[in-house]
Order: structure tokens, then C-alpha cells, then sequence
């Protein structure tokens, strides 16, 4: 492959050691700055995370009634969004380190989803992170079951990809779970069987949790709290004849018991049904919301892939260039950029994965103000674009053939140049 | 992982209540939500108010603190851990208690000097306000008087040296023990004496108790030889010293030539962490992380070196207290800074905030 394939075929050695310590230093910036403003905005972001997921609950416990259970499937829809995206996503990224608080910590956090935090380090912070876009090395390029760059080998199992994309979609946790254990290692035995075990003691683990609490627990809850609410608007004693029986078989209180559950079955039956499918519309929701976002971030046509031969010896201002063109970003308001996990700053986050994210609309202009006077591209645009060549990606890729699209800026691969 | 606080007295009623919940709350915890109400009610770590900060003499402030559960009590002469939120960055530092353990409104305080230069005293001096949350950690040390104090008492402090002593006087005022107690107290002015006004009270009140108060500034620092005039019969005395490096080191000479050590009893308030005449050649330190040598001075700690050089180092009480610096050295030979041994490491964890280099040193991370 000729050099001019890379986006920065352009810029010299010593131009890309300039533009290495352009961002380091705005990284230095950033880091020198962050202080009680910074703080005071995380904490304030998981205490709200927390008011609503309480309101979501409160909610949902009278989840019979369908306005209730409407507001509180948003809620917790919303909280959890939140939840994984801008809390778990960058607390687990070693953002919110700096401040040495013992509960917002990398080393100690655990989100509200089915991949395990240390798995979920593993195969995001050091593998996606470190090798960025690089075909063969980056396991989120795909995902290891999907044909989502046009130099990857058709096989016929890709027809069904639209198909499996939705099912992705909708249950996007499960799918990271099981990615982070890395069947392709585990098949090519690289994956140490000790290692293999342990990952998936921690998915069951945390599956377990997960539908203790969110199909059983909660809906329980409800059932029961829906319960004491029916006794309290029309008390029923039992009736006098259904006592004297069961006092006759001396089983006074065995019936009192029998009498209580079988009041929950009648009075709670339903709460628990529409609690339960509550949860189950707000994991979806969230799972849907997560998959859109991080889809967006590095398929849309804008983003460039790198094969390993390109990235051998690669310096930090390559390294920087790479994860510059290796992602993209989505505009939007403050509030969409909140619940994104400020994923859609994907470049930034890719230049400075442990910067706070709440800083990284502040340093974005100077991102693109850089890209501007190195000649480099700033891949961006708003959602609906990003999600349509995603998925356009992903039905036509389903085929055989296909070919990289041109890229924005004056430097297109040669396979493009070849095809105009 | 980042220091956390101790665990609270809460009721084990109340913590088989909140565990049997936890799998409702999962991947958090039920006390995520109760701290929604109340910080104070969390059952992972004491936290506590802070009621009042009152000004000392001498640059030092003493800070209440009103804390979220029962205090679990202290020995007076002990010292606690205490988190603190300074400009977003949580920090921790031991301080000697000053409050009486039996004081009847369950407060309890802590007498912290300004450090020039420092992080936490200038906060805790100048900037804490009542209402502020910290955090409290386990209540430490072996700097306590005995359960029944025999003969005399002598007490050797100077400078802020006299704060875990201010525990211990505040405890036998009310008791009557103060009845033969010397206590010599050193500070460099006559108008910066902590709790000097508490002092001249206890001894008008207490005719078994006589404070000799040395003016460094005036009269030149204290030797021991002083102590025979100041306190002869120091000798048949119980001592308690606390104070800087110097004095505490002139005195262990002091005892070790003309008395029982075994009497002597004393508190290093400051751990002996470099500064000048420190021992040794230093070193670097290499980050292998990183691919980065630190300098590394006689006398400074791994830590320092550390961030002095730009790497982001985890840290807690910087006294080699709590074990939240806890580095891996893969290899390379070290110092330890309060008793100067050296020692060869290979993939030991180690306190980097009491320790330097010696030769080169690497270090994960």
C-alpha cells in the first residue's frame, strides 16, 4: 500500500512532533486546571443519576396504572442511561482518578450492566483505546460478528448481520458482556483457560445480580407495595366461616399465611407483570441509546481504519493523528451530549481517553483548530447522518464487494482514488 | 485504591438490614441512597461535620468536628486520620487529637499548625467552614499515658508538639491527677504559644501543676542538660516528649546517657522525612509505565520524585500511615526515611510516601 493512503501522508516527521506537543499540551492544560468545578459537576451528575432512578421506582410501584408506569419506564430508562454512559463509561476510564475520592474511583467502580468492570478495562481502556482502528488488532472494529469496514473478508454469515444487528441492539449489554471475553482468543487458544473461567464467573455473576434485581426484585417490591395499598383503601378480613375452618384443622396460622400470599397473587399479580416489563423497556431503551452512540463514534463513512503494517513504528504524533481520523464525533445540545456519556466528543475522548468528559466541549474547538492548520480532518455531524451511513455501512457490507467511501479533506485513500 | 475512612459503630441491626437490601441496589448500595438524605448515614466510612473552627495562636486553628456516629473514643495522645476535599482533590493527613475523650458534648478536635507551603493545614487553618463533610479515619498510635499514672509526670513538647499533650492535660484536669505534673513547653514567641492562655489557666487552677514555658526566639532552643534545673528530679519521672525531630533525638541521647529510656516516652508528629542532612546518595526512580526516570534527592520520597516528574501518583496520608501510596518496585534499593535502613527490593509493594531511592530504583504502576 502506497504512503498516500494515510490521511497524514502529508505532514512531515517534524510537523507530526509539533502537532504531538499541540495536544499534549492542551492535555497539561486540562489536567493543571481540574479542580472543585470539576468535582462538584461529577458528584452532581450521580446524584441526579440517583434522584432518578429513586423517582423511576416510586414510580413503579404503582405500575398498574399506565401513566405511572409510562413515567416510570422513562426514569429509569434515563437514570440508567446516564448510568453507563456518562458516569460508568468514564469513571471506568480512570477520569474522575485525579481526585483521589475512594468511591469515584476506576479501581473500585462497578456499573449497572452486564459486563464486569475489571473485563469491561481489559478489552475497552487497553485494547480498543490502544489499538484504535487498527484491522486485526481493534475488537471493537465489528465486534468480532459483524463485516463493518469494506477490507474485511466477506464470509456468508454476514447476510444475516442486519438481522443480528438488531438483535445487537437491542440487548447491547449482553453482547459487550460476551465480547469481553474474546472468543476469538479463547478459539485460537491464546486465551488462557484459568482466564476464560474467571470471566465467565464474573458475567453469570453480574447476570445474576442483574436479573435478581431488575425481574424479580423490583417487581416483588411493587407487588407487594400494591398489595398493602389495596389493603389499606378496603381492608378484607378474612371471612368468619374460612377462620372457623381453619381453626377446626388447627391450622390457624398456616391458612393466615396461605390467605396473605394468595392476596398478593390477586391484588399483586399484575404490579409485578407491569413492573417487570417496565425494567425490561428501560434495559432496552438504554441498550438501544448505548449501541446508537458507540456505533456512531468510530463506523460512520467519515472514519478512517489502519492495517498493522501502517501503524509499525508509530510515533505519538501519529499515535494522535489515528485517533484523531479513527473517530467521529455527533453535534448536539448540552443535555444530548450529557446522556451520551459526552461520546459524542468521540475524538476528543480518543485524544485524551482520561480527561474528565465534561471538559471536552470546552477543548473541542481547539481540537478542531488544530486539525485545521495540520490539513487533517474533524469528523463530525449530527446523529441522524452519523446512524444512517452506520447502518447503511452495515447493510450493504452484509454483501459481498464494497468499497471505502471517500473521506472528508484532500488526501483519499488510494483504493478511492483508483475507483474514481 | 484511594483511602477511605473507618468503618462506623453503626448497629449490626441496621447493617443485616442494609446487606439483606444490597441485591435490590446492586452494582451501588443501599447506603448510595441513603447519603442522598444524609452524608452522615453512610455505614462505609465515618464522616463528620465540621461544627467549629477557632483560632489558635501561633498560625494554628483548632477544628470541632462532630462526628456522624458515636465516637468510637481515643486514648489521649492519639491521633486520627482526617479526609478532607481541597479544591476537588481528596486529601488525607493524621492529626493529634486535643479534645478530652470524655468531653460531654461528644465533640471531638484536632489542632492543626500552619504548614507554609503546605496543602491541608492552610485549608484546614483558612479555609474549612462549619458545615464542611470530612472524613475520619482509624484512631491511631502508642502515644497514650499509662491507665494509672503513678509517680510524677514531665511533659516535653515544643511547637505544635504540645498538641497530643492538650488531650492528655484536658483528661487529668477534671480528675485531680495533675496533682505532680511538670510539663515544659517550648515556643520560638511569647505571643504564639498554643493554648497558651489554656495553659497559665490550668496551672493557676491546679497547684500540682507547673508549666515552664521556654521563648525559643529569646532564650534559644531547650537542651536537656536544662531539665536538671527546670525539673530535677526528672529522672524518677514518667516523660512524655513530643516535638521536632532535634529535640526528640537530643533527648533520647539525653535519657539513654542519665536515665531509663524505658521512661521515656515520645511522639514523632512529623514523620523524619528528608529535609536537609537527610542520609544517603538518592537516586532515580524509572516509571516503567511510563518509560520515566525521576530524580530522586537524598531524603525525598518515591512519591514526590514521583510527582514532581508528572506522574500521577496515588497518595493518602503521606506520614506512612495508611497504605494508600503502595507502589510495586520491581527492583532497586531503597530507603526508608524515618529510620534510615536500607533495603534491596524485588516486586515488593512498598510506601512510597516514606520512602526514597537509593541507587536506581523501578517502579510499576
Amino acid at each position: 500500500m502506497s504512503p498516500t493512503t494515510h490521511p497524514f501522508a502529508h505532514l512531515s516527521a517534524e510537523r507530526l512532533d509539533e502537532l504531538a506537543r499541540e495536544f499534549d499540551a492542551i492535555h497539561d492544560e486540562v489536567r493543571a486546571d481540574l479542580g472543585e468545578r470539576d468535582r462538584r459537576y461529577i458528584t452532581g451528575v450521580i446524584r441526579l443519576h440517583r434522584q432518578i432512578a429513586v423517582a423511576g421506582r416510586a414510580l413503579l410501584l404503582g405500575s398498574r396504572s399506565k401513566a405511572a408506569w409510562a413515567a416510570g419506564t422513562g426514569c429509569l430508562a434515563v437514570a440508567k442511561i446516564l448510568e453507563n454512559m456518562e458516569i460508568g463509561h468514564n469513571v471506568l476510564h480512570g477520569q474522575w482518578d485525579w481526585m483521589n475520592d475512594p468511591y469515584i474511583h476506576s479501581s473500585t467502580w462497578d456499573w449497572d450492566t452486564a459486563s464486569t468492570a475489571a473485563a469491561w478495562k481489559h478489552s475497552h481502556n487497553f485494547i480498543h483505546h490502544t489499538y484504535t482502528n487498527i484491522r486485526g488488532k481493534d475488537k471493537d472494529l465489528g465486534y468480532e460478528i459483524m463485516r463493518i469496514d469494506p477490507h474485511q473478508k466477506w464470509h456468508p454469515a454476514y447476510l444475516a448481520q442486519p438481522l443480528y444487528n438488531l438483535l445487537l441492539m437491542a440487548f447491547f449489554e449482553w453482547g459487550v458482556a460476551v465480547h469481553d471475553l474474546d472468543v476469538e482468543a479463547i478459539r485460537a487458544g491464546e486465551k488462557p483457560l484459568k482466564d476464560v473461567w474467571h470471566d465467565i464467573k464474573g458475567i453469570s455473576g453480574k447476570a445474576r445480580d442483574q436479573i435478581l434485581k431488575d425481574y424479580v426484585g423490583w417487581p416483588l417490591v411493587s407487588a407487594l407495595a400494591a398489595t398493602a395499598a389495596g389493603r389499606l383503601v378496603r381492608p378484607e378480613p378474612r371471612s368468619r366461616a374460612r377462620v372457623l375452618a381453619d381453626r377446626a384443622r388447627g391450622r390457624r396460622r398456616k391458612g393466615a399465611l396461605r390467605a396473605q400470599l394468595a392476596a398478593v397473587r390477586r391484588e399483586g399479580g399484575g404490579t409485578f407483570a407491569a413492573t417487570f416489563w417496565a425494567d425490561f423497556t428501560a434495559n432496552i431503551i438504554r441498550n438501544l441509546w448505548a449501541h446508537s452512540i458507540i456505533f456512531c463514534g468510530h463506523f460512520p463513512d467519515q472514519t478512517y481504519t489502519f492495517s498493522q503494517e501502517e501503524v509499525r513504528d508509530e510515533t505519538r504524533g501519529g499515535w494522535y493523528v489515528r485517533q484523531l481520523v479513527g473517530a467521529a464525533n455527533i453535534t448536539g445540545s448540552p443535555l444530548f451530549h450529557l446522556l451520551s456519556g459526552n461520546l459524542g466528543y468521540q475524538v476528543e475522548h480518543h485524544l485524551f481517553p482520561d480527561m474528565p468528559s465534561s471538559r471536552y466541549a470546552e477543548i473541542a474547538p481547539r481540537v478542531r483548530d488544530i486539525c485545521h492548520r495540520y490539513g487533517l480532518p474533524y469528523n463530525t455531524g449530527p446523529l441522524s447522518r452519523q446512524l444512517g451511513t452506520v447502518h447503511r455501512t452495515i447493510l450493504r457490507l452484509a454483501f459481498p464487494g464494497g468499497k471505502p467511501r471517500a473521506k472528508p479533506g484532500p488526501y483519499p485513500g488510494d483504493e478511492v482514488a483508483r475507483a474514481a | 485504591m484511594a483511602e477511605v475512612g473507618m468503618r462506623p459503630p453503626a448497629s449490626p441491626l441496621r447493617r443485616r438490614a442494609l446487606r439483606a437490601l444490597r441485591w435490590l441496589f446492586t452494582p451501588l448500595r443501599p447506603d448510595d441512597y441513603l447519603e442522598l438524605i444524609n452524608p452522615l448515614w453512610s455505614t462505609r466510612e465515618l464522616r463528620g461535620l465540621v461544627e467549629r473552627v477557632e483560632p489558635e495562636r501561633g498560625g494554628a486553628a483548632t477544628v470541632l468536628i462532630r462526628p456522624g456516629y458515636d465516637w468510637v473514643g481515643h486514648r489521649p495522645g492519639q491521633y486520627v486520620r482526617l479526609g478532607v476535599v481541597i479544591d476537588g482533590v481528596h486529601h488525607w493527613r493524621a492529626y493529634s487529637l486535643t479534645s478530652s475523650p470524655d468531653r460531654a458534648d461528644g465533640l471531638i478536635s484536632i489542632t492543626p499548625k500552619k504548614v507554609d507551603g503546605g496543602v491541608v493545614s492552610p485549608y484546614l487553618v483558612e479555609r474549612a467552614r462549619p458545615g464542611e463533610l470530612v472524613r475520619l479515619g482509624e484512631v491511631e498510635g502508642s502515644f497514650t499515658l499509662p491507665d494509672r499514672p503513678g509517680r510524677g509526670l514531665l511533659f516535653v513538647t515544643a511547637g505544635s508538639g504540645i498538641t497530643p499533650v492538650m488531650s492528655m492535660l484536658r483528661h487529668l484536669a477534671p480528675s485531680a491527677s495533675l496533682d505532680d505534673v511538670v510539663h515544659v513547653h517550648s515556643a520560638r514567641e511569647a505571643d504564639g504559644v498554643i493554648f497558651g492562655e489554656e495553659l497559665a489557666e490550668l496551672e493557676r487552677r491546679h497547684a500540682g501543676f507547673r508549666l515552664e514555658l521556654r521563648i525559643t526566639g529569646r532564650d534559644g532552643r531547650l537542651t536537656p542538660d536544662e531539665l536538671d534545673t527546670l525539673c530535677p528530679d526528672w529522672p524518677e519521672r514518667e516523660t512524655y516528649a513530643c516535638g521536632p525531630g532535634e529535640l526528640l533525638d537530643a533527648l533520647q541521647a539525653h535519657w539513654k546517657r542519665h536515665g531509663d529510656t524505658g521512661r521515656l516516652h515520645h511522639e514523632r508528629f512529623q514523620p523524619v522525612v528528608g529535609g536537609e542532612g537527610a542520609e544517603g546518595s538518592g537516586g532515580t526512580v524509572r516509571f516503567a509505565h511510563r518509560n520515566l526516570d525521576a530524580d530522586c534527592p537524598p531524603g525525598t520520597p518515591i512519591l514526590v520524585a514521583g510527582e514532581n516528574a508528572g506522574v500521577e501518583m496515588p497518595f493518602g496520608c503521606r506520614v506512612g500511615v495508611c497504605h494508600t501510596c503502595v507502589l510495586p518496585i520491581r527492583e532497586g534499593r531503597i530507603r526508608d526515611l524515618r529510620t534510615n535502613v536500607v533495603s534491596e527490593k524485588h516486586n515488593e509493594i512498598v510506601r512510597t510516601c516514606v520512602h526514597g531511592a537509593e541507587g536506581r530504583v523501578t517502579v510499576e504502576l
